[in-house]
């Protein structure tokens, strides 16, 4: 209970820092809502100028993308803040952050108030009723379930990449945008049907990284219909599962890289 | 038992230094090189060292920041990397270059805030939040965003925020850096204050010695990550012969083949008129006797040894 309070000192330590700078705020709030509404837009403009995508409609493209954003929008909004790591890492503020009695891991990322990227996951969420609605999903209790628990697992599911991929400045303080290949890049892959990609690449991230599991697999079974790569029906509900075991592996390397922390001189 | 507690303590940081345009070489500097250190409760202790002897490295260590490469490290009972949030909250830190305040906030609002951080009870925070006010004079300025406060007035701050959950062991890593020479009174009668109840337990790092001769009995010197010496101020002059100096105007001049027993003419000035001993025994008394039977003594100063010289001699041993 205590340590719940504390957090939320800090939360509101954030926001009123924050509000103290309301034109950037609201500078900040304009930039995300249409940096979402691209995304969106980029597939849309694909499936225009082609029908269909590796043989999905636009529809069925449609809810792989928003489960895909879902997913994504709701790790940015809440671990998301922790890819200023390398920043902390590089000035030392990470000392401050260490000398408080509370986990690092929750305070880096209440160490900025992420307000704005709220609205991506409305714009989100709104899209991924859209989708739902223009593909006429028949609702089976099964289905009802995945509908809610895949969002959240390929929230889970990004939030360790964000983890982990932030987590590299431990070892290298220089790891600059590197990260950004693996959350960014992996968000990107998982908006397209899998099929679009092919060979080792669709192997290693797809399946090897889990990507395939996030939005794919999960619209596969909502849509029920076969998986043209030929994995069974149930994969689907596999997501859960592939998120535990990548926030598994992230807790791991979080845990190692803050040993290895440096600080700086001072 | 010790409240701290290092046994071989050791700090190594692998560094790659750039060969040429691509190449680079790992190479392994140590930065803390087996220190075995044991501190009272109560006690203050000064921990200085040239730039780069391991200070900050030491005490990041001992507040659980960093891991140690190797040795046993403990502070109040605690490991402190394991235990690192337990043993955050019976430490207080200062780290004069990292601000544990909110930038954008009044000064007041992040003591409200670190209250919850803390867990500390209304009552006692109230209360330890007054002494600091009445101490460190924060009245003035409580209400100032921290982003607006001078250097002065931000570090009575972070003394504050590390002092308000009851700490009985507090890390100062230099706390006098860049203050002005009122702001460094004000926080060194405050430190003064308040080791002299005996129940905060003090380690500072500082480069201005002047924090050392006014608060701590007990010095540590390190160089390149060992311990050179520990053990209070006059064992470090008595060790490094460093002497009391008289300086004597006398009305005639004095030789310059001049002799007393137990004291060395060290320079003549003033046409003669002005002689300078170094002491070696501690005795001025009799100098001053055999002087004054030659010329009549007109004025004279014993000059005390310079605790900064002593120190640049030991950093360049």
């Amino acid at each position: 209970m205590g340590e719940l309070r504390a957090y939320a000192a800090l939360f509101s330590g954030q926001f009123r820092s924050v509000a103290s700078y309301r034109a950037s705020f609201v500078a900040d709030l304009v930039t995300n809502l249409f940096g979402t509404v691209l995304d969106v837009l980029a597939v849309l403009v694909l499936f225009r100028a082609t029908r269909s995508v590796a043989g999905f409609t636009l529809a069925q493209g449609l809810l792989v993308v928003s489960l895909s954003s879902c997913g994504f929008a709701l790790a940015d909004l809440t671990v998301g803040n922790i890819d200023r790591l390398k920043t902390y890492v590089r000035t030392g503020t990470m000392d401050a952050v260490l000398v408080r009695p509370l986990a690092a891991l929750p305070q880096l990322v209440l160490m900025d108030l992420p307000v704005r990227k709220a609205l991506r996951a409305v714009v989100a969420v709104s899209v991924l009723v859209v989708a739902l609605r223009l593909n006429h999903v028949e609702w089976t209790p099964g289905r009802a379930l995945l509908v809610v628990s895949a969002p959240l697992a390929g929230a889970v599911f990004f939030g360790a990449i964000f983890v982990i991929s932030a987590s590299l400045a431990f070892w290298w303080v220089e790891s600059g945008e590197i990260g950004h290949a693996f959350t960014y890049g992996g968000r990107d892959f998982t908006a397209y049907p899998t099929p679009v990609y092919s060979g080792w690449f669709r192997g290693l991230f797809a399946y090897a990284m889990g990507f395939g599991f996030v939005a794919y697999q999960p619209a596969l079974a909502l849509l029920g219909r076969a998986d043209p790569l030929g994995l069974p029906a149930w994969a689907g509900f596999l997501s859960p599962l592939v998120a535990l075991v990548a926030a598994g592996i992230a807790a791991v390397v979080w845990r190692t890289g803050i040993r290895h922390y440096r600080s700086t001189g001072s | 038992m010790s409240v701290i507690a290092m046994r071989g303590l050791r700090k190594d940081f692998t560094v790659r230094v750039g060969r040429g345009r691509l190449r680079r070489e790992k190479r392994t500097v140590t930065a803390v090189d087996g220190i075995d250190l044991g501190i009272e409760r109560g006690e203050m202790v000064g921990y200085i060292g040239p730039n780069g002897a391991g200070k900050s490295t030491t005490l990041k260590m001992l507040t659980g920041v960093l891991t140690p490469s190797a040795g046993e490290v403990s502070v109040c009972g605690l490991s402190p990397v394991p235990q690192r949030t337990r043993l955050a909250l019976t430490i207080g830190v200062v780290f004069g270059q990292r601000s544990q305040l909110w930038w954008d906030l009044p000064l007041r609002d992040s003591f409200a805030l670190l209250r919850h951080v803390y867990r500390v009870p209304a009552g006692a925070h109230a209360a330890r939040l007054r002494r600091c006010r009445a101490l460190l004079e924060l009245d003035e300025f409580l209400d100032t965003p921290v982003r607006q406060l001078s250097l002065g007035q931000r570090m009575r701050g972070e003394l504050t925020a590390a002092l308000l959950h009851g700490p009985s062991v507090l890390f100062l890593d230099e706390p006098t850096i860049g203050l002005d020479v009122v702001s460094k009174q004000a926080v060194r009668s405050f430190l003064a204050e308040l080791g002299g109840s005996g129940d905060v337990t003090m380690v500072l790092t500082t480069h201005d010695l002047a924090d050392i001769e006014r608060l701590c009995r007990r010095l540590v010197v390190i160089d390149h990550g060992r311990v050179v010496h520990d053990g209070t101020i006059e064992a470090l002059h008595a060790r490094y012969g460093s002497r009391r100096r008289l300086v004597v105007d006398l009305d005639a001049p004095l030789a310059p083949d001049f002799a007393v027993p137990g004291a060395e003419l060290v320079a003549l000035d003033a046409g003669g008129h002005r002689a300078s001993f170094d002491l070696l025994s501690s005795v001025a008394g009799a100098v001053v006797a055999e002087l004054t039977s030659l010329a009549a003594v007109r004025d004279l100063a014993l000059v005390e040894p310079d605790i900064e010289d002593v120190v640049a001699r030991l950093y360049r041993s």
